[in-house]
């Protein structure tokens, strides 16, 4: 295959840039839309005007984040049509599949509820305006599922089967794909990071008015109901994390080596708290291309996170691409050996191909279309044969390669992106305890401090976000789907003019609307909430 | 006397458009824009389906894509 790396940097540039933007609105709609729904049933509950004012004000927020967020999604599915169509022909039903249940979901759980819940006041019941916020917030969410339980297949393809006449993967088990490992705990580690977001973006804001001794009886009760639900899903998030690690250790351990920049693998491993890393000459293989100039280590954790055991061996870079032998004494393949093993497999495709069209072309004579036909057949076989699948077509992508250097993701961007999340995990943590403890105490007001950390707080957990999003997609590059299909075999053989021209089109466009929602959003913040609960 | 159903629906959507505020109308119109930038422009005349757009029929295309897969160095 011819690979031209221009067009396909430009391609992953573009869709990075397009999901990194939508990544902007998505979690502060998923996350305030369940503060909102918290407030108003307080409302509900008390019939303090109050909590309807606060309930209100952070509704406002919401519409705006919301608004401005909404349809920038779609942009991804024209991308994938447009530019990706090797990658979108060859996914089939699976993508397809889950994106239409959440373009029905979202289209009626959101559009019928949303207006009720902006246009609903004092025309509907309480109770039925407050099952309308609820139902936004859990549609919301369970929308997300559906593109999450898609991403988590191209991590961890499971219940699915490549199907060489139409060179499309067929669902074989719904339930498999949508209760692999990989997807719960993707979806549950995603959205919990989308209500830790909203409850930092209420603290911080909230923490602003009581600097400047505006509204604060608004802002300490809003930061009441976003510091518990904001802990309660922190330590949700962390644990989701935790299990996320063990997840890319045992199914993607080379961006388990790249996150942690470890390239000989050991036993007992260090978890590198902090590190700088630094690049070096490369050995004569040209692998380890950078070291530690400075690192605070914590021993065995990498080991325990990984696998439990503070003395089990963890893979570096280099055991991954010379083969190495697993905890429960399984050997792992080298990546030579996968990438014959993809080649046989991508041959296999083609001999498929050929013989076929070689049947169909022969129809004057019987028996050179029927000896076509059957080693056509037989070629068809293979692919519905397991134990052909598990040892060959499992390492299909392999086969694009020629050096395994080439198998190897970022070691920078993966590992400054997996300790900046982790690191502002702690600090959010940090932020909801501090937070709640003293708004309760009545100590908040005083200690300023806190009040400009949680400020702080708003861009860095927008920074936290994109991390763990750089982290999941660079790290298992050049995977598409994981050993299957790389981003060279996946893109479309566009001009790369073509997508320069849409790349710098949609950063335009889209940097106006982010202006635009950032100067409605601190308009609405300055004027801060009407007073009566009107 | 009570109105059906499908016309109180179409009320409450009335009433609720009449009624925005001026923060709403702003974001209305920015929806607006940005639905006919992204349909009407980027859809339309910079991102169009390749394998619809090449290809006739789907074993046209799935000829296309295991050809595009197995394309030799």
């Amino acid at each position: 295959m011819e690979i031209d790396y221009a067009l396909v940097d430009w391609s992953r540039l573009q869709f990075a840039v397009t999901a990194m933007y939508h990544w902007i609105f998505v979690p502060l709609t998923l996350g305030l839309a369940f503060i909102i729904a918290i407030m108003e049933s307080i409302y509900v509950r008390t019939g303090d005007p109050e909590w309807k004012r606060i309930t209100k004000f952070w509704m406002t927020l919401f519409g705006i984040n919301f608004a401005i967020g909404v349809a920038t999604g779609i942009i991804l599915e024209f991308e994938f049509g447009t530019n990706w169509s090797n990658y979108s022909w060859f996914v089939g039903d699976i993508f397809g599949a889950p994106l239409a249940i959440e373009g029905i979901m979202a289209f009626f759980m959101e559009s019928t509820f949303i207006a009720i819940m902006f246009f609903g006041w004092n025309k509907v019941g309480k109770k039925f305006h407050l099952a309308s916020t609820w139902l936004v917030a859990i549609g919301a969410s369970l929308s997300a599922l559906w593109i999450l339980v898609a991403n988590a297949w191209m991590q961890y393809p499971v219940g699915m089967r490549f199907n060489p006449v139409t060179a499309r993967n067929e669902m074989m088990d719904f339930w498999e794909i949508l209760f692999s490992p990989v997807a719960v705990n993707k979806f549950l580690h995603t959205i919990t990071s989308g209500y830790v977001l909203a409850a930092i973006f209420v603290i911080g804001i909230s923490a602003w008015y009581l600097l400047k001794k505006r509204h604060t009886l608004f802002a300490k009760r809003s930061i009441v109901v976003a510091a518990v639900f904001g802990l309660i899903m922190s330590l949700m998030n962390i644990h989701a994390g935790d299990e996320s690690a063990r997840q890319i250790a045992d199914k993607q351990p080379m961006k388990f080596a790249a996150m942690e920049g470890l390239y000989d693998g050991q036993k007992n491993a260090p978890l590198i708290a902090i590190g700088v890393l630094k690049k070096v000459n490369p050995d004569k293989e040209n692998i380890n291309e950078h070291e530690f100039a400075f690192s605070i280590e914590i021993p065995n954790l990498l080991s325990y996170m990984a696998f439990m055991e503070a003395d089990a061996y963890v893979p570096g870079i280099k055991n991954l691409i010379h083969g190495y032998t697993d905890n429960n004494g399984k050997l792992k393949l080298s990546y030579p050996e996968r990438m014959e093993r993809g080649r046989i497999a991508i041959t296999t495709l083609h001999d498929y191909k050929e013989a076929k069209n070689n049947a169909q072309s022969s129809k004057d004579n019987e028996m050179v279309k029927m000896s076509y036909m059957e080693k056509a057949d037989s070629l068809e076989a293979l692919f519905s044969n397991q134990e052909w699948v598990d040892n060959y077509f499992a390492y299909f992508g392999y086969g694009y390669y020629d050096d395994p250097k080439d198998l190897i993701p970022s070691i920078p961007i993966s590992f400054y992106s997996f300790h900046v999340m982790v690191i502002l995990a702690g600090y959010f943590l940090l932020i909801f305890v501090l937070a709640l403890i003293n708004v309760l105490n009545g100590k908040l007001e005083r200690r300023k401090w806190i009040l400009w950390a949680a400020i702080l707080g708003i861009p860095l957990v927008y920074i936290a976000q994109q991390a763990g999003w750089v982290l999941t997609e660079v790290g298992r590059q050049p995977w598409v789907i994981q050993d299957l299909m790389p981003t060279v075999a996946a893109v479309t053989k566009n001009s790369v003019g073509n997508v320069q021209i849409t790349f710098w089109l949609f950063v335009a466009t889209f940097t106006i609307l982010l202006i635009a929602e950032l100067k409605i959003m601190l308009t609405q913040i300055k004027k801060g909430p009407k007073e009566g609960g009107q | 006397m009570k109105k059906n159903v499908f016309a109180r629906i179409f009320n409450f959507y009335y009433d609720g458009f009449r009624n925005l505020s001026p923060v709403g109308k702003s974001l209305w119109i920015i929806i607006l824009i940005k639905l006919f930038i992204i349909f009407a422009i980027l859809k339309l005349f910079f991102f169009p389906n390749f394998l619809n757009t090449n290809f006739d029929s789907d074993e046209e295309r799935s000829d296309h894509v295991i050809e595009q897969l197995t394309k030799p160095n």
